[in-house]
Formats: C-alpha cells, sequence, structure tokens
C-alpha cells in the first residue's frame, strides 16, 4: 500500500474550515463539522498501517501516532456533543447564526492547527502550529462576549502568549545549538535530525534552552504555577470547547515538551529533565487538589481538576524508564477521554439548569436520571476509583514510584486522595439531595458520553495486548 | 570578525535594550508609544543590518515588517485606540521608577552572566546579540507585570516580541525567521484588534473583592 493518509489528516479540517466559513445553515455545518472529524479520524487510524516516509517537515512515528489518534478520535465525538449543544445554545439564544459559522470553522482550524502540531519534524513549525492553536481558543473562548468572558479571553491571550514567546526563545536556543554540528539551515530545526546528532551539542545551550521551553510549553500545558488562564478559559468558553482543550489542547503542548525531552535525553553531558518535570508536576498536583474545595462553579472544579491531571501525567513522564512512560501515556488517554465525557455531561447539565453555580443544581439524580448517573460515572473515573481506567493508569503511576523514590510516592498518593474528596465532596451536592433549579428534559445527545465512558471502563478491567504492545513501544521511545 | 561589522551589530542591538530601558519608566500613554516606535526603528535597523552581513536576503523583509507594521501602522492604530478609549490622559504607576530601573538593571545583568556563561562556544556576534536579546525579552515581561493598563501591557509584550526577533536574526541561517516574524505580527495585530473591539481599559483587576471572588467562581 502507498496510501497516504496525512495530507488528509491536515487537509480536511483546512478545507472544512474554509466551507465552514462560507455557508449558513448551521444544521448544515453543524453536520459537515462532524462529517469533517470523521473523514480526519479514518485519515489518522490508516496511518497505523501505512506510515509515510519522514520529510523536513512532517514525521510520523508511533509518539505522535498516539496523539493523532487520541486527537482526532475526542476531536470527532466532540464534533458529535457540540452539534446538540450548539443547537441548544441557538434555541435559547446565547449564540446568533453567525458566531455558530465562525464557531464551526474554528473548529476546524484548531483541530488544523493540533494535527500539524503533532506531525510537525520542524521544532519552528511545531511552534507555530501551537501559536495557530491558542490564538485559535482564544477566539472561541471569548465567543459569548460577556464581561467574564472577555476577561477569560484577555487573560489566556496574554498568559499564552507569553508561554508561547518564552518557547520560542528556547527554540531559537536549540538551534543555536545544533548549528555548529548540523550545519546552517533547514536541517538545524528538523527534529529527526536533531535527535540523531543531539550528543555532540554543546549541553549548556540545551539546558537553556529546555528552561525556557519547560516554562514556555508548560504555560500552555497549564502547569502550577503558570496556570492561571485554565479555569477562566475553561469556565467562560462555549463546554465543547472545554472538552477539546482539557483533553486535546493540553496534551499537545505536553507533547512539544517530550519532544525536546528526548533530544536533551541523547545528551550525556545536558542537565537531566526528569526532575525538572517531576517538581513541576507534583506542585501542579497538589495545588489544583486543594484549589478544587473552593470552587462554586461546575466547570472549573473540572478544570482544576484537569491541571491535577496534566501534573500527574508530567510527572510520569518526568520520571521516565519504560513503566513510568507507559503508565504516563495509559494516563494521558484516559483523562483525555474521561475529562471530555465529563464535560460533554457538564455541558449538558448547565443547559437544563441554566447555570454553572453549583448552589444552583442539586438533584441532579433524580431529575435527570441518566445525565446525572453519567456524570456521576465519570466522576468516579476522574477521582481513579476501580475499576475504570484512572485508576489502572494512576495505580501504575504510584507503583512505579514505590520502586524508585518512596517520597515522591507519598507526595503523589497526598495529592489524588486530597483531589478525590473535594470532587466528591461537590458531586454530593450536585447529584443527590433536594432538586434544585429547573428540572427540564436533556436535550443530550449521550453517545459521545457513552462511548468515552466504555473505552475507560475497558481500560480499567482489559488493556488489549495490541494496545499494550504499542504503549510499551512508545514508552521506550521516550525513553 | 571584523571590527565594523560587529561594532555596529553591537551597538544596533546595545540601543535596543537602552530603548526598553527608556519604555519602562513612562507614564503617559503617548510617550510610551513614541518611545515604543523607536524601539521598532532600532530592531528594523538591526535585522537589516544582519541581512546584510550574513547575505541573507530573506531578513529585508522581517526588517521591512518591523518598520512598516510596528514602527508605524501598530503605534498610530494604538494611538487611535487611546483617543477613542478616552485614556490619553492618565498617568499610571504601579511600581516607582526607582524600583522598575533597579529591577531592570538586574535582569539585564542576569541575561548578560547567563547567556555569555553558556555561549562560550557560539561566534561572538551570535553570543553577544542573544544576550541582548534575552535582555530585551526579560525587560518585556518586567513591562507587563509593572503595568495595569491593557494598552501598556500589549507594549510591553510587543517590546518582548522586538527581543525574540533580535535573537533569532541574531541565529545566523536560522530558516522560518520571516514565517515566524509574520506570525508574530498576526498575534499582534489580533491583540490590537482584540482591545478595541472588547474595549479593554485596563486589566480586569478590582479592588472590590466581591467581583474578584465572582470571576474566579468562589462567590457562594
Amino acid at each position: 500500500m502507498t496510501f497516504n493518509a496525512l495530507p488528509g489528516v491536515l487537509g480536511i479540517p483546512a478545507f472544512a474550515a474554509a466551507l465552514l466559513a462560507a455557508l449558513p445553515n448551521y444544521r448544515v455545518t453543524a453536520r459537515l463539522n462532524v462529517a469533517a472529524t470523521t473523514l480526519t479520524l479514518i485519515c489518522a487510524l490508516s496511518l497505523f498501517f501505512t506510515k509515510p516516509q519522514p520529510g523536513a517537515y512532517l514525521l510520523v512515528d508511533d509518539l505522535n501516532g498516539t496523539f493523532i489518534v487520541l486527537t482526532t478520535f475526542v476531536g470527532f465525538t466532540t464534533s458529535i456533543f457540540s452539534a446538540s449543544y450548539i443547537g441548544r445554545e441557538l434555541e435559547i439564544g446565547r449564540l446568533t447564526p453567525p458566531f455558530v459559522r465562525f464557531y464551526h470553522a474554528m473548529y476546524q482550524v484548531l483541530m488544523f492547527a493540533m494535527n500539524l502540531a503533532l506531525v510537525a519534524n520542524n521544532i519552528g513549525l511545531m511552534w507555530v502550529a501551537i501559536e495557530l492553536a491558542t490564538l485559535t481558543t482564544v477566539m472561541m473562548v471569548g465567543i459569548y462576549h460577556t464581561h467574564e468572558a472577555l476577561e477569560a479571553a484577555w487573560k489566556y491571550f496574554i498568559l499564552g502568549s507569553v508561554g508561547i514567546a518564552l518557547a520560542l526563545f528556547g527554540t531559537i536556543l536549540v538551534y543555536m545549538a545544533a548549528r555548529p554540528v548540523v550545519g546552517e539551515g533547514l536541517d538545524a530545526m528538523v527534529w529527526s535530525i536533531l535527535v540523531a546528532r543531539g550528543s555532540a551539542f554543546d549541553p549548556a545551550l540545551l539546558d537553556l534552552a529546555f528552561v525556557f521551553l519547560l516554562l514556555g510549553y508548560g504555560t500552555k500545558i497549564g502547569l502550577a504555577p503558570l496556570h492561571a488562564w485554565l479555569p477562566d478559559a475553561h469556565a467562560e468558553g462555549p463546554t465543547p470547547i472545554s472538552a477539546v482543550l482539557s483533553g486535546l489542547l493540553l496534551n499537545v503542548a505536553l507533547y512539544a515538551l517530550l519532544r525536546f525531552k528526548m533530544i536533551l535525553a541523547v545528551n550525556p553531558a545536558a542537565i537531566a529533565p526528569g526532575p525538572l518535570m517531576v517538581t513541576l508536576g507534583l506542585i501542579s498536583l497538589v495545588f489544583a487538589a486543594f484549589m478544587l474545595y473552593r470552587r462554586r462553579d461546575i466547570k472549573r472544579i473540572f478544570a482544576y481538576s484537569s491541571i491535577e491531571h496534566m501534573g500527574i501525567i508530567t510527572f510520569a513522564f518526568g520520571m521516565g524508564g519504560p513503566l513510568a512512560n507507559f503508565a504516563g501515556l495509559l494516563h494521558m488517554t484516559m483523562h483525555s477521554l474521561t475529562k471530555s465525557a465529563i464535560f460533554f455531561a457538564v455541558g449538558h447539565v448547565a443547559q437544563v439548569k441554566g447555570t454553572q453555580r453549583i448552589a444552583d443544581m442539586g438533584g441532579l439524580t433524580e431529575t435527570n436520571p441518566v445525565l446525572g448517573w453519567t456524570l456521576i460515572l465519570g466522576v468516579v473515573a476522574i477521582a481513579g476509583l476501580p475499576p475504570l481506567g484512572i485508576f489502572m493508569s494512576e495505580f501504575l503511576v504510584v507503583t512505579s514510584t514505590f520502586a524508585r523514590t518512596p517520597v515522591l510516592a507519598l507526595v503523589l498518593v497526598f495529592g489524588i486522595l486530597v483531589g478525590l474528596a473535594a470532587l466528591f465532596l461537590r458531586l454530593n451536592t450536585i447529584a443527590f439531595g433536594e432538586p434544585r433549579g429547573p428540572t427540564a428534559e436533556a436535550k443530550a445527545s449521550y453517545m459521545p458520553m457513552f462511548a468515552h465512558l466504555t473505552l475507560v471502563l475497558i481500560g480499567g478491567v482489559y488493556l488489549p495486548p495490541v494496545l499494550v504492545g504499542w504503549f510499551e513501544g512508545v514508552a521506550k521511545l521516550l525513553g | 570578525m571584523h571590527g565594523i561589522t560587529f561594532d555596529v551589530a553591537h551597538l544596533l542591538a546595545g540601543s535596543l535594550v537602552l530603548v526598553s530601558f527608556l519604555e519602562l519608566y513612562q507614564d503617559r500613554l503617548y510617550a510610551l508609544l513614541n518611545v515604543y516606535a523607536a524601539h521598532a526603528l532600532v530592531l528594523a535597523a538591526s535585522v537589516a543590518w544582519q541581512a546584510l552581513v550574513q547575505d541573507a536576503p530573506h531578513l529585508y523583509v522581517t526588517a521591512a515588517i518591523a518598520l512598516v507594521f510596528k514602527a508605524v501602522v501598530i503605534p498610530i492604530a494604538l494611538h487611535r485606540i487611546i483617543v477613542r478609549l478616552g485614556i490619553h490622559r492618565e498617568i499610571e504607576k504601579v511600581v516607582g521608577v526607582g524600583f522598575a530601573m533597579l529591577a531592570g538593571i538586574g535582569l539585564v545583568a542576569l541575561a548578560m552572566v547567563v547567556m555569555l556563561r553558556v555561549t562560550q562556544e557560539a561566534d561572538p556576534l551570535a553570543r553577544e546579540d542573544l544576550a541582548f536579546a534575552l535582555s530585551v525579552v526579560l525587560l518585556g515581561l518586567l513591562m507587563m507585570v509593572t503595568r495595569r493598563n491593557a494598552v501598556s501591557q500589549v507594549v510591553g509584550f510587543m517590546s518582548l516580541e522586538n527581543g525574540l526577533v533580535l535573537a533569532a536574526t541574531g541565529a545566523k541561517g536560522m530558516p522560518l525567521v520571516v514565517e515566524i516574524s509574520v506570525a508574530f505580527s498576526i498575534l499582534v495585530a489580533f491583540i490590537v484588534i482584540g482591545i478595541f473591539l472588547f474595549r479593554i481599559r485596563e486589566r480586569f483587576d478590582s479592588v472590590d473583592v466581591q467581583i474578584v471572588s465572582t470571576f474566579r467562581g468562589e462567590a457562594q
């Protein structure tokens, strides 16, 4: 087979964005949006079977294959959820048709930008793609034009811009380190060449570059103390965007960081990037776990929970080694699936109740049993209870840490338990007790939630050997 | 390294740091915009000089962007926005001039120590350029945290970005510099349009605790 799916993964979203910007009817555009994400997913899946040759700009290997499939899959399910969510927003007049048109076009631009960042073999191109993704999400966060939404968008804009500016400085430093070895020009920015010849780079420059990259892309990952934009952006934007931000965009930024970590790993004289990532990861985990307690807004709770989990994932990759990397990959996958499912449920809950304030919603299991129990299942999963997937991956992270540095594992377990208690405290108010607020029937699309949670359940009970083998390969690649 | 090439590049990059310091203590918005225009002008000259000595004609594009877009279009646009928003008479002071200057000097010293130490192998031109560029980036960050007004925060961000362009052009033969400077210009244009459309007068901080806690979703 010589079929090359790479142009499809990039071209379909780009083409769809242009098309969706031109079409006025929202029913048609919502369907087209789903169709485009379906096609992109199919193209992405075909990358499993035939990998195109790496070029100076694009590259597909096992590592980004995992990310691409996850991104396009969640992009696909979110587009289904988005169709029903946006329909409802139009009904109640929170959005007008021109904005919906803009929204759909932006959704595809975001998909394009994330896929481009993932397949880029050139560290400059990767940076440009992440900048594009940032810009797109900023505009989507501000789409409601309320005071809070604009504040959130502005904050995200300024902090995100500073983050990517620092990342660019780091990228320039990597080029400076590579230039004496690889030579001037394009080759010194091609990742596969950098990683092949990284052992001869100037270690001092690489060290400095990694600090900038960690701060820069770390802002986009949402690591504390650089996370300030994240809860606002999640809470004030449309819920499908919260799902995509948490489930995908944070991963993409983490992916960029991992690529640079791999360059440092081949240079024996450079600092080990692991301890830096472990530290930031643990700070994020513990900080976010405590911050969960004082949240009164349902979307903000889960935004902080995303910081917590990105902390765990960064921690796992920072520990390194086959087992911790495996756990990190599994946790990332499970977190993306669970968190986006939760946001799907939360989006419908907020629409039914007409508010995001937890105090104004209650007794969800009585008024909207399906929605209520789905949300409970999602929260049980994200809190890390067995038999769901996140329990499995957290268990792996903890045990692999215990084997090496027990002290860190204690901090990890402490953070996870604090977070778990906070989540159940809030869940109790939302799901049980006296019904509060409007009790209308939800016109929800349950398919995406069920699909995600089923996968998470399967992941917790039985991991197919194919997947295990695949992840083990990627974990080895990550070193 | 032949003398004059190095000296001119050194002079221009050094001037950029100097103009960054000038920005730091401007308390009137008009004056700040004028200084920023000078900042962009120095950057354009510096990039053009790099294009000449590196024999890299594509860098002239970056220089032209700096000259036309950053030194002329953006300051004029911001000027008009300031008038429209009615904040042209405002004087802002968050931290004292003395403190800001001292912090700035500290940051420049930090940049020099860090960069000159780690780049001992690199060629002197790129090395000094990078040290100056990091100083400009840090001074831009300092400006963003010491200002309250959205317009002056944006000016801080733009001078930070000028530092990055200086670094990118100083890294000899770096590909995608033009593309990156275009991408940044788009980013800046969006920010400026954002201020205008959303009428953002101030950074959204308020001393009213009640309002702040509603924003954070902490209100009961």
